[in-house]
Parts: structure tokens; sequence; C-alpha cells
């Protein structure tokens, strides 16, 4: 049995070798570090002491982490959720253009993630500061009589995530509903089914992979982002990724950080695993 | 009830400046098997999906079943759709996409399941409830797509070349099925094809239609036997054209002058004259050694085909087309090489106007 496994093995790795040569060097190497470190101890001015412990796990029970991460969970959520109300109609609404139309469309939507992150979180934050144009606007028509603060909000952060995972989140759904055949919804009206059965009942669960995908490409990077939270959020509240940032930089303790990297890779792991286990392969060429 | 089923009244349709359906007359009877055929882009297709609702006509009046539609979304209208590429929904089993009709209308569960049963009896693929459509064969998707969509009891049943994407053999036994179940139900089918054969063994009338307009609308053997232009006299079986004046006319006898030679035949309300064309069926064409008044039209014998039942004999116009007859037996009278005069016995052939006229003839009928 075993040698018969060893054997199927072989040539894949052979095939794949260039690859996967350079996965391991990359990807798996430096995964495995970060494994490994989260499980050795924290030097006195920082840097790490090859001496197994589980301190840094202890530490991840402490109700403080605890909160960060259901923090950091409720964030993602909102994010994602956000980004499939907003996105799934836009994506509709595409899909539904000549190709010609819904490829310029797409370009517009990837404009504003072609520029550099940085300029576009400033940008931001000179649009909502205490006298930006924001705040102008809504006091010149009257909405308020003094400035709001939108810095440094929990507001602005959702606002800076869901701008920048927007994208992400319409492309696979683009994909899914592009590829849905008119056929099957004229079939559904045809057997007596209004629009909004047809949706239910056909254009939802065919569209299903491309909304997994989204959820995907949305709610991991959303979970671990620390620019956007640490330059809209000014610090103010923390996420998991400013944690994972501040262990590794400031604070400098290395294996807690390693440890909550680790957490975050489970997370991943498991939702991609649901992902796959719900979805065939061959639909998952959108991720 | 002799009103009929399905009505289609000055129906204009233009894709843009694509004029695809030009005033279409067309009375669907109850219970009839009727077909739209011609070749491909003549606007069978667009017909069909204006009865259905999915495009609207720019003009004209459509009624079902003494209803006015044309207002109606698809899924208001009590007609219901086999498309060609099937379109099984693939996230659902065979019983969920048969089911689905009556499960939107909310059907209590144990008649839904009752009739899915039925239904598949029907289109014989009792077993297969559980399978998704991407584990059945193209027959057996063609079958349920039948099934699916006969469980609303619709009194017409639109197919658009259902049969389309089935090889040869397949396609002649879910011809004889699909008749079958047609008289079975007593449902009004209207069939899209432009494979003629189909066309000549199931239908009751057929509509042969080219550029938007019905030419013909007859039964198959009228169709077959009278073409009434020469479009259809080609598009329908074999058939050998001679193009022509009619040079005298006494009574019904027309003596035609072609490029070739003359040629003799009979019909009604030509004039001398007139631009003319004679159909003969190759079965019907025969030929003689010596040339006569009335037949003197010069072949040559280039070859005898075998086609199993049947030989067929063609023969070489001067001007180098081509006229083929078939007989049972090899004719002893004639071998390769001779110089024979075409010829045809008196309602052998078809008399057919000049192409415009019969065209605005089409126009005119009802
Ligand atoms: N959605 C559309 N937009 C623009 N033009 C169309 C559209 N659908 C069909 N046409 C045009 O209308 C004409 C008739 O098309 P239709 O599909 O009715 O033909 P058909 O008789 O069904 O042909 P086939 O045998 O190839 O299916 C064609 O010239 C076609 O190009
Ligand atoms: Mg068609």
């Amino acid at each position: 049995m075993k040698s018969k496994k060893k054997k199927s093995r072989l040539p894949f790795l052979a095939q794949a070798g260039p690859v996967s040569a350079w996965m391991i060097l990359f990807v798996t190497i430096p995964m495995l570090f970060i494994i490994f470190i989260s499980f050795m101890s924290r030097g006195t001015f920082g840097g790490i002491i090859y001496e197994p412990s589980i301190k840094p796990y202890e530490t991840l029970m402490d109700p403080v982490y605890f909160k960060v991460i259901l923090k950091s969970f409720e964030v993602a959520i909102i994010t994602t959720v956000s980004c499939l109300i907003l996105g799934y109609p836009f994506a509709y609404y595409i899909a539904k253009k000549p190709p010609e139309t819904a490829s310029r469309l797409i370009m517009l939507l990837m404009i504003p993630f072609w520029t550099n992150s940085l300029m576009r979180l400033n940008a931001w934050m000179l649009l909502f500061q205490t006298n930006g144009p924001v705040n102008n606007l809504l006091i010149s028509l009257n909405l308020i009589s003094e400035p709001v603060t939108f810095i440094y909000t929990d507001g602005l952060v959702l606002l800076g995530l869901i701008t920048n995972f927007l994208p992400f989140a319409v492309l696979p759904m683009y994909a899914s509903i592009e590829k849905l055949q008119k056929s099957l919804l004229e079939a559904s009206a045809d057997l007596g089914a209004k629009p909004s059965v047809t949706f239910r009942k056909v254009t939802l669960p065919l569209t299903f992979p491309g909304i997994f995908s989204a959820v995907i490409l949305t709610f991991i990077p959303a979970l671990g982002t620390y620019t956007i939270t640490d330059m809209l959020g000014g610090g103010k509240v923390l996420y998991i990724g400013n944690i994972i940032k501040n262990q590794f930089g400031a604070t400098r303790n290395w294996p807690l950080g390693a440890a909550l990297a680790v957490l975050l890779l489970l997370i991943t792991a498991l939702l991609i695993f649901i992902y796959t286990r719900f979805s065939k392969l061959d639909d998952m060429e959108v991720l | 009830m002799s009103d009929p089923i399905v009505l289609l009244k000055n129906v204009e349709k233009w894709y843009g400046k694509n004029h695809v359906v030009k005033n279409m007359n067309l009375e669907i009877k109850h219970g009839e098997f009727l077909t739209l055929l011609g070749p491909s882009g003549c606007g069978k297709t667009t017909t069909l999906r204006m009865i259905a609702g999915f495009e609207d006509a720019n003009e004209g009046i459509i009624e079902v079943q003494g209803e006015r539609v044309e207002e109606k979304e698809p899924y208001q209208r009590d007609v219901n759709t086999v498309f060609q590429n099937y379109s099984l929904f693939p996230h659902m089993t065979v019983y969920d996409n048969v089911a689905y009709g009556l499960t939107i209308k909310k059907v209590p569960k144990d008649e839904i399941k009752e009739r899915v049963t039925e239904m598949l009896a029907l289109v014989q693929m009792t077993g297969y409830e559980r399978r998704k459509p991407d584990a059945l064969s193209g027959g057996q998707k063609q079958r349920i797509a039948i099934a699916r969509a006969l469980i609303n009891n619709p009194r017409v049943l639109l197919l658009d070349e259902p049969l389309g994407a089935l090889d040869l053999k397949l396609r002649k036994q879910m011809q004889i099925e699909l008749k079958r179940l047609q008289k079975k139900l007593g449902i009004t089918f209207v069939y899209v094809t432009h494979d003629q054969e189909e066309a000549m063994t199931m239908s009751d009338r057929i509509a042969v239609m080219k550029d938007g307009v019905i030419l013909q609308l007859d039964s198959p053997m009228e169709i077959y036997n009278r073409p009434n232009c020469r479009f259809v006299a080609d598009f329908i079986g074999e058939s050998n054209i001679l193009d022509g004046v009619a040079e005298s006319v006494e009574g019904t006898k027309i003596r035609v002058k072609t490029d070739n030679g003359y040629f003799t035949t009979y019909g009604e309300g030509f004039a001398p004259g007139e631009r003319m064309h004679v159909s003969v069926r190759p079965e019907f064409m025969s030929v003689m050694k010596e040339k006569t008044e009335d037949f003197s039209i010069k072949c040559v014998i280039k070859d005898f085909i075998y086609m199993g039942t049947v030989i067929k004999t063609l023969l070489g116009l001067p001007d180098g087309r081509e006229i083929k007859y078939t007989r049972f037996d090899l004719d002893p009278n004639v071998k390769e090489g001779d110089t024979v005069y075409l010829y045809c016995e008196k309602g052998r052939s078809v008399a057919i106007h000049a192409d415009s006229t019969a065209e605005s003839e089409a126009d005119d009928e009802k």
C-alpha cells in the first residue's frame, strides 16, 4: 500500500519539479518556519530563543486577544457581506452587457486597484478630514452643522476595506454569472417561475461557486489586513493583522506573532476545505 | 373546437435593421402537429420564441387559446417549450427537474411525486429520478426535457429542433416516440426543424418558411406533390426543376420552352409567354429514345448509381446541369453514353409560377 502511494507520487513531483521547488522554497519553508517559531520562546530583548514552549498559544487564550480576534472577525464578516451585497448586482449587471462594454466596466472597477494602496488610503483620509471635502459638502447642504469626525472610526475602516476588496468579490461572481446559460433562465420562466423565483431557484444556486470564491477572496485578506486598519483606524482599535505586525515589529514578540499567523492560517485552511467540499474542483477556476 | 389554438396575425419582427419575420399569418389547430420548416436563419426559432414570449413581436397579434398574449410574460403563458440544448437545470436531479413546474405552483408533495412518476413512465425514464443531468446521454436528456415540459399539462408544446443534437438512428427512434406521445396526449405540437425528412414523417401540416415568410402551409403530401413555388419544390425532397416560358397553353396543357428544348406539363392559370418552372420528382421522370413535339430536351446518360432499393440514373443536360431519375430496376433500354429525351406523364409533373408571383400568393394566403 505504502509503496504504491510513493510510486504514484514520484512522477507527479517530477512533473511539477520546477514549480514545486519554487513553492517549497518560497512558500512551504517560510510557512514551516513560522509554525516552528510559534512553538519557541521569546527572548528577553526580543528575538527567538530556540526552546520549545506553548506560551504563545497560552497567551492567545487571553481574553484581550480573543476580543481582538472577535473584532477582526466582525469587521471581516461585515466587509465580506457588504462586498457580496454591493458586488453581486454589479457583477450581474456587467455580465448582462455585451463583452466589450463588460470589459470596459471591469477596467473601471480595477483602476483604483492598480493605484498605490498608500495613495488610495491617504486619499480617503484627505476626503474625510475634519475640514475635508466630505464635511464641507455636508455642511453646505445643511445636513450637519458641525464637522463630523470620520477619521479613525470603524466606519472609515469599513469603507476602506469594502472599497479595497470589492473588485475581488465582483470578479469571481461576474465569471460565474457570465457562464450561466440564458436558456436555463428561459426554461425556468417557461415552466411558470416569476423572475424572483428563477433567481432563487436557478441563478443563485448556479452562481454559488462564484459567491463562495468571492467570500474567500474578501474574507481571508480582510481578516489579515493591517495597512487599511492601521491607517484609517489610526491603530485605535486592534485587529489581528495589526497585532501580528506589532509582534514582529515594535513589540518584538516573534513567537506570539507567529502563533497568531498560524491561527489565521488555520482559519484560511478551514475555509478552503469547506469550499472544496461544497463545490466541485472544476468550478474552482475562478479562485 | 374549430378556433385555432395559436393564432399569429400580421406579426412582424425586426432585429435592428434585420427584418426576420415578415407579416406572418398562421393558424394552428387544436391537437395538430405543425412543423415550421426552412433553411437556417429563416426565422423559425424567432417565431417560436414569440409564441413562448421570449421575444416581443414588433407588430401584430398573437393569441393562445383565444387570448391575446403579446403583453404576457413567458411565465404567464400556457405554453411550454422543449429547448434544443435541453436546458436541464444542472444543479437539480432528474426528479427535481421534472417536478420544477409543479414545485413552483406549490402543488402538494404527494401529488408532485405521483405526477413525476407518471411523466417519467411516459418518456420511459423510470428509475433515473436520482441522477443529475450530467450523468445522462443526449437522448435521455431530451426525454427528461420533454417530461419537464409536459408536466404542466400545456395545451401547446413548442419544440425547437429537439432532436438536432442526436445521432441519426436515435433521432429516427425519437421521431416515432414524439409522434406517438403527441397522439396519445392530444397536445398541439409546434415543431421547428430544418430537416425536411423529419418534417415529412411527423407533421400533420408543414409551414415551409424562407426569409421570414411562410411560402406554403399544407399537409406533407400536398407539399410534396403540389409545391406552390420553386423554392418549396426544391427544398422538399429531391426534384428536377426546369425553368422556362409557357409557349402555348391549350386547356390545362402547357408546352414549356426551356433553353434545352420543349417539355410539356399540366396546370391551371398559366398564360402564354409567362415565365414558369416545371418540377418533376426523380421517381416520375422518364426518358424516350426519340424526341416529340412536346418533349425535346436532349440528355446524355452519365451514370447509374445503386442506392439499395432504387437505382438512380444521372443525366447531363447540354448546359451541364444534371437531371436525376430513379427506378426500382435497371432500365434495359438505355446504357451509359446514350442520348435520350426527357419525358413525364400527365399529372406527374408540377407546373409552378415564376418565384415572385408564387411568393406574393403565399403572402395573400391565410
Ligand atoms: N437575438 C438576436 N439578435 C439579432 N439577430 C437575431 C437574434 N436572433 C436571431 N437573429 C437573426 O434573425 C434571423 C432568424 O433567426 P432564427 O434564429 O429565427 O433562425 P432559424 O430559422 O431558427 O435558423 P436555424 O435553423 O439556424 O436555427 C437570423 O438572421 C438571425 O441572425
Ligand atoms: Mg433556430
